[in-house]
């Protein structure tokens, strides 16, 4: 990191000071940033007015506080469904956190979570989960973690309590 | 117990019977509860793999947690809460609202054919309107695989009428965590659920006369708690 100044370099007879590897940098001036209007431009925003039907897909962060029938992808990105919303239809994205009702399935590449609010009715495919206390849910579960199959060993993941994410066996983590 | 079940519940035994009633204190307040026939319930699974999993109490992630890390399918169904839907009520004589069994049945417990290996019941025909009682353990019958086990508990007489609908977590080789309940009405009010019948050892047999064998278990607390073989 931090370049040898070599000898044929050094100024003679003259009182030197260390230099930095690195020429200083006046810091430029930041200015405030509406951070409304910077979340706007990381996630999209469907509001509870809205009514969707057909395939919904995107490329960036969704959440959606409306309505939706059909599908919904989202493969690379995160998906919250808002505590108004109403999904009546089949979810794949990376993550996917629900707050309302989600009546179809859903698929989390990474990860699930159903927070308190939560009422779905369908099956789960991911590799990890985090249901809450309070949270409804109707279905089945197939958890699978990179496309292997994790059989258990000798440890296992910590007993959590409710409302905790659970990981892979060795990940299980508190909030 | 195989050594596999051993090991599962290894990290999760705290060690010695806690004693304590298993009356819960409060709402939310979990209390712990031993149970022998859990346990002989685990052990007859033993270290069986994919196994699948039905779980017909209030969700418990921490049961989802640890079949799933086991291996195990798992399908989690809260029939109770779905039983207070407002959906399944239709108005009948004199205005008294009734539960649409059928309509109930066709919505709910739908497997798709689907057979399970193994039912958690817990409490919940005590708890469950009557109309339900018999439909539903019919219904369980037909997605059960032969020689598949199903656990169920019931009330005695003396837990009296305020012993609360309870969420089960399973925490140990034979030890479960009891988190009272409200639910939800038709009429969006939370309330606890009171206990609406009290079975005793013939009404037990009758409601699974269907099935190949009973077995029952004393428990210290108020409590019966059967093992029922499909």
């Amino acid at each position: 990191m931090w370049k040898p100044v070599k000898k044929e370099d050094e100024p003679q007879g003259t009182a030197t000071s260390p230099t930095p590897a690195h020429p200083v940098v006046p810091p430029k001036e930041v200015r405030p940033v509406d951070a409304k209007q910077e979340n706007r431009s990381e996630v999209a925003h469907i509001g509870k007015a809205v009514l969707i039907k057909g395939e919904l897909s995107g490329s960036e962060d969704l959440y959606l506080d409306g309505e939706v029938e059909g599908t919904i992808e989202l493969d690379h990105n995160c998906l919250t469904v808002g505590p108004n919303a109403r999904i009546r239809a089949h979810v794949h994205a990376r993550e996917v956190v629900i707050h309302g009702k989600v009546d179809g399935n859903i698929q989390g590449t990474d990860r699930v979570e159903l927070r308190r609010t939560a009422v779905l009715v369908g099956d789960i495919f991911t590799q990890r989960i985090s249901i809450e206390d309070g949270a409804y849910f109707k279905g089945a579960i197939d958890i699978k973690r990179d496309g292997k199959e994790q059989k258990s060993g000798s440890s296992y993941a910590a007993a959590v309590p409710s409302g905790v994410g659970i990981g892979a066996p060795a990940l299980a983590e508190k909030k | 117990m195989g050594s596999v079940t051993q090991s599962l519940f290894k990290f999760f035994h705290r060690g010695g019977s806690s004693g304590k009633e298993s009356q819960p204190r409060e709402l939310g307040i979990r209390s712990r509860r031993h149970s022998t026939a859990f346990k002989e319930f685990m052990r007859a699974l033993g270290s069986k793999e994919e196994l699948s999993f039905l779980d017909l109490g209030a969700t418990s992630a921490t049961n989802i947690s640890l079949l799933t890390e086991r291996g195990h399918r798992m399908r989690t169904e809260d029939l109770l809460g779905s039983s207070f839907d407002p959906e399944f009520y239709v108005a009948g004589e004199g205005g008294v609202k009734t539960l649409d069994v059928d309509r109930f049945l066709k919505e709910n417990l739908q497997f798709h054919g689907q057979q399970f290996d193994a039912v958690f019941f817990w409490d919940i025909a005590d708890y469950l309107p009557e109309p339900l009682v018999k439909p539903v353990i019919e219904k369980i019958f037909t997605s059960m695989v032969p020689g598949g086990m199903l656990l169920a508990f019931f009330h005695t007489k003396d837990a009296g009428p305020d012993a609360p609908y309870s969420r089960y977590h399973i925490v140990g080789d034979d030890a479960l965590d009891l988190q009272p309940l409200m639910v939800k009405n038709g009429s969006g009010n939370a309330s606890l659920v009171k206990l609406q019948r009290v079975f005793n050892n013939r009404h037990i047999e009758n409601l699974f006369h269907d099935y190949a064998s009973l077995k029952f278990f004393l428990a210290r607390d108020n409590m019966r708690e059967v093992l029922v073989v499909r």
